[in-house]
């Protein structure tokens, strides 16, 4: 099997994909991203924290006019994952408002967007319809 | 020792639309001229200059214009804050008023924007050969419609799906009828980009950029400029009746950024950095929502429009769809909101924005407006927020000359 890599560092493969946030030791504010310190309380100790899968759509669009390269149209989400908010596409359904509603429930899924010319794939995340 | 209250004692806003022969400068000096002009003064008056130009980059528009239109040695202040770039660069020049270190200030806001597409995510780079992990989430390709979408329609349609998620009633239809009345209320101002009234069929059915916004609720991208002369109160009283009698008292001048809360780095959080700055200038100026003749607010998009009337404090908590519905932010209504056309119709032409809104509300306070005036306009309120975030509110109120 050609090797895996998540696409991005906040995503963890295996068995259980999930999320994994930054959070403050502190205020327990969680961030994806690489910290210097905490913007609720300026703290700058960090532990790992796994982000809970399912959640409720809070918010979406439906993209229809992107840069060029990226495929149209997409939906494009904020899901609450339990008290956790996450951005991500939503996936494996169709991208229109009959079939994406406020505070539908959804879950993690990951697939994979392609491979390098080192035959490197990279996984990606996206919400999936919970129903 | 107490601060000096500030008046706008000359404003002017230049056509926007498309500007094929102008430049940037051109705009800015035509802007800023006529300002003066307003103002009846010159630049030598200037204590102090603050500009902004975001698709300049770097260069130092203020610098620029003075070579243009003035080096009197002034400090001159380049500002930079997204869309609130007008405001702030206006609320720069009050400061230096209210500190006494200046009489006068200039404050200039220039864009050429004509046809410029989308402005965030409108490019996106190439996949690399190899995935190699890069920036803050170490990702190994550009994340924009992989993880969710950096566009602005797009965030700013989240923005607004987000006030219907928690209080319900806004759909598709609903933002469109907010679009309907900004591109009505256009038809009255001959200085918008676009003044062609548009029926709810031909929003609704327009090019879709980001569900539920199409092309028509989306900020129109122009060029123009604007500009403002202040002026402190006790210079004010040494100039003639005629300047004193159109003098607009700046009686709230406030800047604000966001403060953390969950969620605010996944979605960019409007709301609340909106609601401070509301809040401090109704404070300051000692008047409230109810006091307001005309709101100048920030319609970067069709589905912003709907959750500013609650941030604003324009109806009760959550009520932002009854009181679309009421009929109250249309011109004839008990609070008029963009009856300039506003960003969807009258343009966006980012670092002049700011200063545009403030234009069309004292245009009203002066009663000079023509066909489209608020009869008898006495407060007026003008709202930019520019994503990152910065909030500016200024509540204006006519001379009471």
């Amino acid at each position: 099997m050609a090797e895996q890599i998540p696409f991005v560092e906040y995503l963890v493969l295996g068995d259980d994909p999930h999320l994994v946030a930054q959070e403050c030791t502190s205020c327990g504010a969680r961030f994806f991203d690489r910290r210097n310190a905490c913007a609720g309380c300026s703290g700058t100790d960090f532990q790992e924290a796994a982000v809970a899968t399912q959640g409720v759509v809070r918010s979406f669009t439906i993209v229809a006019f992107a840069a060029p390269g990226i495929p149209v149209p997409f939906v494009s989400a904020i899901v609450d994952c339990e008290g956790t908010s996450v951005r991500g596409n939503i996936v494996n359904t169709p991208a229109d408002p009959e079939n994406v509603k406020l505070g539908m429930p959804v879950r993690l899924t990951t697939f994979a967007i392609g491979s390098d010319s080192e035959g490197v794939e990279a996984i990606n995340f996206g919400f999936e319809p919970a129903a | 020792m107490s601060s000096e209250d500030v008046y706008i004692l000359g404003i002017n806003m230049t056509k926007f639309g498309k500007h094929k022969e102008l430049d940037t400068l051109d705009l800015a000096c035509e802007a800023t001229f006529a300002a003066l002009a307003d103002a009846g003064v010159t630049m030598k008056d200037m204590g102090v200059i603050a500009a902004g130009n975001l698709m300049g980059g770097a260069a130092p528009i203020a610098q620029l214009i003075q070579k243009q239109a003035g080096q009197t040695g002034i400090p001159a202040y380049n500002v930079s804050n997204a869309c609130a770039t007008g405001a702030t660069a206006l609320r720069v020049a009050c400061m230096s008023v209210k500190a006494g270190e200046s009489d006068f200030g200039l404050a200039v806001g220039v864009e050429k924007l004509a046809g410029a597409g989308l402005l965030a995510g409108g490019s996106r780079k190439d996949d690399g050969d190899s995935w190699k992990r890069s920036g803050r989430y170490g990702a190994v390709a550009p994340v924009d419609g992989r993880i969710g979408t950096e566009t602005m329609p797009g965030v700013f349609a989240q923005i607004g799906m987000e006030y219907g998620n928690k209080y319900g009633g806004a759909n598709f239809e609903l933002f469109a009828q907010i679009s309907e009345k900004n591109h009505g209320h256009s038809t009255l101002n001959p200085l918008a980009a676009y003044t062609k009234k548009m029926s709810l069929e031909e929003i609704m059915g327009d090019l879709m950029i980001a569900y539920p916004n199409t092309r028509p609720m989306c900020s129109a991208n122009c060029d123009g400029a604007a500009a403002a002369v202040v002026v402190s109160a006790s210079k004010l009283a040494t100039l003639s009746l005629e300047q004193q009698r159109r003098a607009i008292k700046i009686s709230a001048s406030i800047l604000t950024s966001d403060p953390f809360e969950e969620a605010c780095q996944v979605l960019p959080n409007v709301n609340t950095l909106t609601r401070n700055a509301a809040k401090q200038a109704y404070e300051q100026a000692g008047v409230g929502p109810a006091d307001l003749d005309l709101v100048e607010l920030h319609d970067c998009f069709a589905t912003a429009e709907l959750v500013h009337y609650d941030n604003l404090m324009l109806c009760e908590e959550g009520g932002a769809v009854d009181f679309f519905k009421s009929g109250a932010p249309y011109r004839d209504g008990s609070t008029p909101v963009n009856v300039s056309g506003g960003l969807q119709s009258k343009g966006h032409p980012i670092a002049a924005t700011g200063i545009a809104n403030i234009w069309e509300v004292c245009h009203h306070l002066r009663g000079e407006a023509g066909p489209r005036q608020i009869e008898g306009a006495k407060v007026g309120l003008a709202h930019v927020i520019g994503l990152a975030s910065a909030c500016g509110v200024h509540i204006l109120e006519k001379s009471a000359l």
